[in-house]
């Protein structure tokens, strides 16, 4: 549905987007990651036709952005950074004008805002003045106006921003059960919402893609990922070189307590806590614990979106 | 076509749900009353026509035409909700004409509003309605003009007073290129040839003539173009401003 290919926007000498491609289908929900000024603003903009990149193409459901605009802008739903909207106007007013713009009226126009509303549970300040409004109200409306018209893709620009818990937990599940017909871009800087939203995460800083994959994928790229944790009840001597000894294991380090960390040879690895736990069962150790480490995304993107720094940093 | 007509209609709601329209249409009233009553001492004239009325637009517009514009462009700049109407499918020209045809349907608004003045003219003597019919459409162009010039300003910042300003200045200078104390002044340092093309640059020239009741092509061309040079310089503005 979405398809960028070598995106580039300078402003000046400065490059915000540098040679960003990537792709998503039908059914997919891409989270955008990066640190504060990394480009995920740009990008999205240039996706929905509001800058035009300074070389590169995007094309939305087969239409190019630029050469095609009205054509690729009907099948988004955009949500700006910041979720501006006419202060002046009602909720419902703001969205029936929206509703008009995207080529919607009488029962079909009514229908939409009714379901917009709805959905983004509007019902209590329906009638109200946006200028009124709460930033979570305020936010919802904007986010209400992305999906009126029911589009096939969905560009989020921070969707959870300023909301409140309860709001953040509603609208991840909105963009969860959305995302299983539509393409869905959606950019944040909270981790944990990457997993439990994405199916995909593209991790970009000073403008470049530095990671793309899915969320297991990604933290799998973590230093402890795959290492597993071991706790036994009584110390049992020699546990640490028989740990070691197991098939795939690369290293295994007693630590205080009775606890062990046992890291894989290969961080893809899944089967050592099956072989661990037999091995216990064999020499009759008591398990307190038993832990794969998962690998942490917040780490990931640390070691990615810093570590990088540093070397360039070195070499400059 | 309709989503012009759409935008128009949420313009002109946004017009008069706040403040602007009124006070705008009150003090244009107010402000067009006395200077035709006390300035002009319409009554004292004892002639049946309107110019003592129509004479004093272009500098009541001066001001007010740039005040009722100023938010066109820079309050969606300021407030972001550019993104959000240039990401509709919505072409930009489409957003400008909408925008321009609100404000403009308010100027015509308050101009109507001034009907009495036909109808007390009418009662205390026998016009030539032709002219005055003439008359309001110059003025009514010349509301175009300079909105379309305020249109251009506001896209350029996101500060409406600076909007204001600039847009004053641009009309005052189309205002006093074809202002008679200045080009009579002009004429003693430029050639008359030098003088009378600055001149025709101006507002006042072609003005003067609809307040006559001659509607010639050359003025009412003039103001298209005039409209139609600062629509296209603020789809331009907006262009460069996006592209950054």
């Amino acid at each position: 549905m979405i398809k960028v290919e070598h995106l580039q926007k300078r402003f000046g000498p400065k490059i915000a987007v540098d040679d960003v491609s990537f792709s998503v289908e039908k059914g997919e929900v891409l989270g955008f990651l990066g640190p504060n000024g990394a480009g995920k603003s740009t990008t999205m903009r240039m996706i929905t036709g509001f800058i035009p990149p300074s070389s590169g193409r995007v094309s939305v459901g087969g239409f190019d952005i630029l050469e095609a605009p009205l054509a690729a802008k009907r099948l988004i739903g955009y949500l700006p950074e910041n979720a501006p909207a006419y202060s002046d106007m009602t909720v419902a007013g703001f969205l029936a004008f929206a509703a008009e713009l995207r080529g919607l009226s009488g029962d079909a126009k009514r229908k939409a805002v009714h379901r917009a509303i709805e959905m983004c549970f509007l019902e209590p300040v329906a009638n109200q003045t946006i200028e009124t409004l709460s930033k979570g109200y305020k936010h919802r409306t904007c986010f209400a106006q992305s999906i009126l018209h029911d589009p096939d893709v969905l560009i989020l620009d921070e969707p959870t921003d300023g909301l409140d818990p309860n709001q953040k937990h509603e609208v991840r599940t909105l963009i969860r059960t959305m995302g299983e017909k539509k393409a869905i871009i959606f950019s944040t800087h909270i981790l944990e919402e990457v997993e439990a939203v994405c199916s995909r995460a593209i991790i970009i800083d000073r403008g470049r893609i530095v990671a793309n994959g899915t969320p297991a994928e990604l933290k799998r790229r973590c230093d402890h990922a795959g290492t597993v944790t071991v706790r036994l009840a009584k110390s049992a001597p020699g546990a640490a070189e028989k740990l070691a000894a197991l098939p795939g294991v690369g290293k295994a380090s007693a630590q205080e307590g009775g606890l062990f960390h046992v890291i894989p040879c290969d961080k893809s690895g899944t089967g050592i806590a099956a072989a661990i736990y037999e091995l216990a069962a064999r020499e009759t150790w008591t398990l307190e614990e038993l832990h794969t480490e998962e690998g942490r995304l917040d780490e990931v993107f640390r070691s990615i979106t810093l570590g990088d720094k540093s070397t360039k940093e070195v070499a400059a | 076509m309709s989503a012009i007509f759409t935008i128009a209609k949420r313009e002109l709601g946004g017009f008069f749900n706040s403040p602007v329209a009124y006070v705008f249409l009150v003090i244009f009233l107010l402000l067009s009353g006395f200077m035709t009553f006390m300035i002009s001492n319409w009554f004292g004239m004892g002639q049946a026509n309107l110019a003592g009325f129509l004479v004093w637009h272009p500098w009541l517009y001066l001001f007010l035409v740039p005040a009722v514009g100023m938010r066109m462009w820079s309050e969606e700049r300021r407030l972001g909700t550019i993104e959000l109407l240039l990401t509709l499918p919505v072409t930009p020209w489409q957003a400008i004409a909408g925008k321009f045809l609100a404000a403009w349907a308010v100027l015509g608004i308050a101009l109507l509003l001034t009907f009495p003045m036909i109808v007390t003219v009418n009662a205390l003597g026998h016009p030539d309605n032709g002219i005055i019919v003439a008359g309001y459409l110059g003025s009514f162009l010349l509301a175009g003009a300079y909105l379309a010039v305020t249109s251009m300003t506001s896209a350029l910042t996101r500060n409406q007073v600076v909007s204001f300003i600039i847009s004053v200045v641009v009309c005052l200078f189309l205002i006093l290129a074809g202002f008679p104390p200045i080009t009579d002044l002009l004429v003693r340092w430029a050639s008359p040839g030098v003088v009378e093309t600055v001149a025709s640059f101006s507002v006042m020239t072609h003005f003067v003539g609809l307040q006559k009741g001659v509607v010639d092509s050359r003025d009412l061309l003039y103001f298209a173009s005039i409209i139609g040079f600062s629509l296209f310089s603020t789809s331009v503005i907006l262009r460069a401003h996006r592209a950054g």
